[in-house]
């Protein structure tokens, strides 16, 4: 049986928020400093190359949206369930960091998702797991927003390092929620 | 490079669009509607976040990267770094514009990948803008606490690895 519907429904953003205020102002301030400090030439050279940036990553960003919304459409979230509940040790963990590299989307897509699996029975540890694969080693995130920045070299190199930090978190969540639970246990 | 990302990505596509036809078209059509909501909420904020990030790493003090986050700068250098990516406003590419930034302008690459971990595992105030409103609070707490270490791990990992 599938669990009520309403709990994926997706909380999106509205048109304006305050972080999205606040980072155009500190873009405008630093704009304004670069033109009077450095000259118009230098302002659109700037302009220019950012522009360029923007355009070649729009068809990696629509993918990526679009990526997003069909697999939190088609995810067979009863077999998910099963894999990472409480008792599913370190391959749920494994599971839980292969879901997170696998799936795709914003946070506007994974927290729902992560807050879901929870509701519905898997473990702090793995919804975890699950958040920090998504965060450090999600593919689409990294060919989309990363790569334009860095380059493939460091990417792939960071990305390396992190392959076993979400088993890691997770293991550590596992034993915090023991901590906390043996305590509250204790006579 | 950028034309196999992009293959790469509308292949991944067109197979889940298949998928979806199969369950019927209002799968597909839910699909492309909320993707394309998706893309016209994010346009403006990648719009301000690419078009913005040249100005804002113009104005990063470049003398004061080299000594405080350089190649040179070891451990102490890694702590300043996650404690910038902390610190350092969300959004999909503020973080990822400073840092490329920072590493122009001389910073050591562990330093930046603790950097960039620390921003993406704990920027505060992501946390508190995404994470807070969609997940029961204490799940949070849980997570950005033991996510702590990380950025430090990562660190030692590309130290002990060798320069990308």
């Amino acid at each position: 049986m599938l669990p009520d519907p309403t709990i994926y429904s997706r909380r999106r953003p509205g048109a304006f928020d305050w972080s999205t205020a606040f980072i155009a102002a500190v873009v405008g301030i630093a704009a304004g400093i670069v033109y009077v400090r450095d000259g118009q030439a230098h302002f659109l050279a700037i302009l220019g190359s950012d522009l360029y940036l923007f355009g070649d990553m729009l068809p990696k960003v629509a993918a990526g949206c679009l990526i997003g919304t069909f697999v939190t459409l088609l995810l067979p979230r009863e077999m998910v369930l099963r894999w990472v509940g409480a008792e599913s040790g370190l391959a749920g963990l494994l599971i839980a960091t292969g879901a997170g590299f696998i799936l795709p989307g914003g946070p506007i897509t994974i927290y729902p998702i992560a807050g879901a699996l929870l509701a519905v029975g898997a473990d702090a540890g793995a919804a975890v797991a699950f958040i920090t694969s998504w965060t450090l080693l999600g593919y689409t995130r990294a060919l989309v927003w990363e790569l334009p920045f860095f380059g493939p070299d460091f990417v792939l190199w960071r990305i390396l390092v992190a392959i076993p930090l979400p088993i890691l978190a997770g293991i550590m969540a596992r034993l915090v929620v023991r901590a906390m639970l043996a305590r509250r246990g204790a006579p | 490079m950028t034309l196999a990302i992009n293959l790469f990505l509308w292949g991944v596509l067109a197979v889940l669009v298949a998928v979806a036809a199969r369950r019927g078209r209002v799968v597909v059509q839910q699909g492309v509607r909320d993707g394309a909501l998706d893309f016209m909420r994010l346009l403006p904020r990648i719009a301000l976040g690419v078009i913005g990030s040249g100005y804002l790493a113009e104005m990063l003090p470049r003398e004061f990267i080299a000594p405080w986050i350089g190649p040179e700068s070891g451990v102490m250098g890694v702590v300043i770094a996650t404690l910038g990516g902390a610190l350092t406003p969300g959004g999909p590419v503020v973080g990822f514009s400073i840092g490329a930034a920072a590493l122009k302008g001389g910073a050591g690459a562990p330093q930046v990948i603790a950097y960039s971990t620390a921003w993406a595992l704990y920027a505060i105030h992501r946390l508190l803008i995404w994470e807070v409103p969609l997940m029961p609070a204490r799940i949070v707490w849980l997570r950005a606490a033991v996510s702590i270490p990380l950025p430090f791990i990562a660190a030692a990992g590309a130290m002990l690895l060798g320069k990308p």
